[in-house]
C-alpha cells in the first residue's frame, strides 16, 4: 500500500448529500478530527470543547493542563507522572550514604546528601565506563516510602533488636562490615547533630580515614569545607569519607531509582559499652520555642486556658501562641509563633483555634506535620494541615486530655511492672 | 552556685583530664578561651577540682591558655609542640602513661581544621568507649558513670558507661565560669617537650576566609505559562490533608492522638 491518500469522488459525493442512505457512515463521527474523503484533516466544530458547570460550552485551550494548574476539573489528568526509572544492574562500585532518618524518614539534609552521591557517581562514570550505585545504610525502624524518588539504588535496612535505641557501637560494627564487603569509593554522612557527624567520626577513626567535615562544595577532585568553626574555607583533595553540610547539592527529583533491598551477613554483635538508659523527661516549656519538637499552639479560638495548659502538660508539648492570644494577654510574648515572634522548626505542630494569618503561616513553614483544630473548615490553617478536625476546640481538647492521661497512666503501670 | 563546686560531688580518687585548645572569636578572630573547651574544664572542676589535669598540646606562649587558668586552676600542663603539627600522638602517649579515668574535650575546635576528630581518635587509640556531646555527668559509682547526653531539640538521654572513657562536651553543659586576671597570671605552666610529626597532608591544603554560601533558590519546573503563573502567585493549596468534619469529638481526638503516637512525639 502506498502512503498517498487518494480522493474518493463517490464518498465525497455521499458526504455532500445529506439525504443519501450512507451519509451517516461517512461524515458523522464522534471524534473531533476526522480524515475527510479528500484526504485532509477535518475538524468538527460541534464536537470541540465540553459543557461547563453553568451549561455554557467551554473550549479547553490549555490542552488538558488546566487540571495541573489547580483549577477546572479535578482528578483525571492530575494523576502524577511516573518519573523515568534509573537502573543499575551490576554496579562496579558503590557510594555509601548513611542518612540520619530522624523520626524514621529521610530529612532534607539526607536527600541533599544522596543528590551529592549521584553527582560523584556521574563524575566517576564520565571518566570510565564503570557503573556506580548509591547504597543507603539505614538503622532502626523506617517509615520512609520515598527511597526510590530520593535516589537510593540499593538499600540496606538494619532494624533488628540490636539496632533499637542508642547503639553507636553496633552501628559502627555494621558499617565496618559494609566497608569490608563493598569497599565503597566514598562514604557520605550528613554533618548534623542528629547522629550523622558522630557515626561518621567513629567510622573515620576506625578505618583510619581523614574526613572532610562541613564539606559544602564537593566534586571528584576537590572539596571545599568549612574550618576553624566555620570561619575559613579549606580547599583540599576529595577524601574517601565526607561529612556534608546542609544544602551541599541539589536533591534528586527527575528520576526514580530501584531501592533494591540487600542483605548483609556476618555482622558481629558487639557488647555495648554505652548502655542506653532511655530519654530523660525534660520540661517541655524549658526548651526554646525555636527548636522544640512538638508544639501545642493556641489562638483566638481558645476560651478555656486552664484546659489548654493542662493538655499541653499531659501531652508533653511546648506551648506556643498566635499573635492574638499574646496581644490579649493570655500568653507571654516569647511564646508567640510567626513572623514577629519565633520561626519554629517543630516536627509536629498542633494548632488549636488558629485560622492561619499569613504571618503565622510563615513562622510555621518549616514544620513537618501540622494538625489543626478549628471551627472554620475553609481557613488557611486547615488548607495547609495534614490532619484537621472541625469542631469545638474545648470538646476535642477535653477528649485529647483524657487520652493523654490514659496513656501516661499506662506508661506508669508499664514501668512499675518492669521494676517489679 | 559557688559552694556547689567546693563541696565536691565525687570521691577524690577520680582522675580527670580536660583537653583545651586555643579558641577564636567568631567576629573579631581574636584568640580566646574556646567555648566548649571552657565547658569541659568547668565540668571537670565541678567533678573533682583537686585531681583535674588541664592539658594542652601546642604553643605554651599562647595568651588564651591564661584565660583557662583564670578559672581557678593551679597549673596547666602543656605538651610543647608546633601548633600546626598533629596533636594525637603526643596526647595519646601522655594519656596512656597517666591513665586517667575520664578525658573531657570540646566537640569541635574553633581554629585549625576543626574536624572534631580528636576525642574519637584518642578513644580509638586507647581502646576506650567514647561518649559524644555530653551535657553533664550525674554520678560515678563503683567504676560506672551515669551521663546525661545532649540531643538536638533540647532533649536529654541518660547513659551508663564504665570508666575509663573519653567524652566530648556539648554546648548544653554548664557554662564556663568567669576568668579572673590574678589567678590567671599566678598559675604555673607545666611544660613537657614532645616529639611531634608535621601534618604533611594539611600542607597541601589551601585556606581562605569563609566565602558566603549562595542561597538556594526555589526551582520551578513548569511546562506551561499557567503553571509558571501559579508557582509565582498561588498560595499553598491543601495537599491531600485529611479533614474530619462531622465525626464526634472523641473520634476526632483519637485521630489526633494516633497521629501523635505514630510520629513518636509522645514520650
Amino acid at each position: 500500500m502506498s502512503d498517498i491518500i487518494r480522493r474518493d469522488p463517490r464518498t465525497e459525493w455521499i458526504a455532500r448529500n445529506r439525504l443519501h442512505p450512507l451519509h451517516g457512515t461517512v461524515s458523522v463521527s464522534d471524534e473531533v478530527e476526522v480524515r475527510g474523503p479528500s484526504g485532509l484533516l477535518r475538524k468538527n466544530p460541534h464536537k470541540v470543547g465540553f459543557i461547563g458547570p453553568n451549561g455554557i460550552k467551554r473550549i479547553d485551550r490549555l490542552k488538558g493542563n488546566a487540571a495541573a494548574s489547580g483549577k477546572g476539573r479535578k482528578g483525571g489528568a492530575a494523576a502524577e507522572v511516573q518519573l523515568p526509572l534509573h537502573q543499575v544492574e551490576n554496579p562496579d562500585f558503590y557510594i555509601v550514604v548513611v542518612p540520619d532518618m530522624v523520626g524514621g524518614r529521610l530529612t532534607g539534609h539526607d536527600k541533599d546528601m544522596i543528590g551529592q552521591a549521584h553527582k560523584l557517581i556521574n563524575g566517576l562514570q564520565s571518566s570510565s565506563d564503570e557503573k556506580g550505585a548509591v547504597l543507603a545504610v539505614c538503622f532502626g525502624e523506617s517509615k520512609e516510602e520515598g527511597f526510590d524518588t530520593a535516589g537510593v539504588d540499593r538499600l540496606l535496612l538494619l532494624n533488628g533488636d540490636e539496632y533499637q535505641g542508642y547503639c553507636p557501637e553496633q552501628q559502627l560494627a555494621a558499617l565496618v562490615q559494609v566497608e569490608n564487603t563493598y569497599q565503597p569509593k566514598h562514604w557520605l554522612f550528613p554533618d548534623s547533630v542528629n547522629g550523622g557527624a558522630d557515626l561518621g567520626s567513629r567510622l573515620a577513626a576506625r578505618i583510619n580515614e581523614r574526613p572532610a567535615v562541613q564539606a559544602w562544595l564537593v566534586d571528584n577532585s576537590t572539596t571545599l569545607s568549612r574550618g576553624a568553626g566555620g570561619t575559613t574555607d579549606i580547599t583540599r583533595g576529595t577524601p574517601r569519607l565526607l561529612m556534608l553540610a546542609e544544602e551541599c547539592a541539589e536533591p534528586i527529583d527527575e528520576t526514580r531509582h530501584e531501592a533494591l533491598d540487600i542483605e548483609l551477613e556476618h555482622i558481629p554483635t558487639v557488647i555495648a559499652q554505652l548502655q542506653d538508659q532511655g530519654q530523660v523527661a525534660v520540661d517541655p516549656n524549658a526548651i526554646p520555642l525555636g527548636e522544640a519538637e512538638f508544639i501545642l499552639s493556641a489562638g483566638n479560638g481558645i476560651h478555656n486556658w486552664d484546659q489548654f495548659h493542662a493538655t499541653a502538660t499531659a501531652l508533653g508539648a511546648t506551648e506556643g501562641a498566635s499573635r492574638v492570644a499574646v496581644d490579649d494577654g493570655f500568653m507571654p510574648r516569647f511564646r508567640q509563633v510567626g513572623a514577629t515572634g519565633t520561626w519554629v522548626t517543630a516536627r509536629v505542630y498542633l494548632a488549636v483555634g488558629i485560622s492561619g494569618a499569613i504571618q503565622h503561616m510563615q513562622g510555621i513553614g518549616q514544620c513537618d506535620k501540622i494538625i489543626a483544630i478549628n471551627t472554620d473548615a475553609g481557613c488557611d490553617m486547615v488548607k495547609g494541615a495534614a490532619l484537621s478536625t472541625i469542631g469545638d476546640s474545648e470538646e476535642i481538647l477535653a477528649e485529647l486530655n483524657k487520652l493523654a492521661e490514659n496513656f501516661r497512666q499506662q506508661q506508669a503501670d508499664g514501668s512499675d511492672q518492669d521494676a517489679a | 552556685m559557688q559552694h556547689k563546686q567546693t563541696e565536691q560531688r565525687f570521691a577524690n580518687d577520680l582522675n580527670i583530664v580536660s583537653l583545651i585548645s586555643v579558641g577564636k572569636h567568631p567576629q573579631s578572630g581574636r584568640e580566646r578561651r574556646a567555648e566548649q573547651d571552657g565547658r569541659a574544664v568547668e565540668l571537670g572542676m565541678s567533678l573533682n577540682a583537686e585531681n583535674l589535669t588541664v592539658l594542652h598540646a601546642g604553643d605554651p606562649q599562647q595568651n588564651a591558655l591564661r584565660s583557662y587558668a583564670g578559672m581557678g586552676l593551679n597549673s596547666i600542663r602543656v605538651l610543647e609542640m608546633d601548633p600546626a603539627a598533629d596533636a594525637i600522638a603526643p596526647l595519646s602517649s601522655y594519656l596512656k602513661q597517666h591513665s586517667p579515668d575520664i578525658v573531657l574535650a570540646g566537640v569541635r575546635a574553633e581554629s585549625g581544621e576543626s574536624s572534631g576528630m580528636v576525642p574519637y581518635q584518642l578513644a580509638e587509640q586507647l581502646g576506650w568507649p567514647l561518649v559524644s556531646r555530653i551535657a553533664d555527668i550525674i554520678s560515678v559509682e563503683g567504676g560506672v558513670a551515669e551521663i546525661l547526653q545532649a540531643l538536638p531539640r533540647g532533649q536529654r538521654r541518660a547513659l551508663k558507661v564504665r570508666l575509663p572513657f573519653v567524652a566530648s562536651v556539648d554546648n548544653a553543659a554548664q557554662e564556663a565560669r568567669q576568668s579572673a586576671f590574678g589567678p590567671a597570671s599566678r598559675a604555673a605552666l607545666d611544660l613537657q617537650s614532645t616529639q611531634s610529626t608535621t601534618d604533611v597532608i594539611r600542607d597541601e591544603w589551601s585556606e581562605a576566609p569563609a566565602r558566603k554560601r549562595p542561597k538556594r533558590l526555589k526551582k520551578v519546573k513548569a511546562t506551561t505559562a499557567a503553571e509558571r503563573f501559579k508557582a509565582a502567585t498561588a498560595k499553598a493549596q491543601s495537599d491531600g490533608g485529611k479533614v474530619m468534619k462531622n465525626e464526634p469529638a472523641a473520634e476526632q481526638a483519637q485521630a489526633i492522638f494516633d497521629l501523635l503516637l505514630e510520629e513518636g512525639v509522645l514520650r
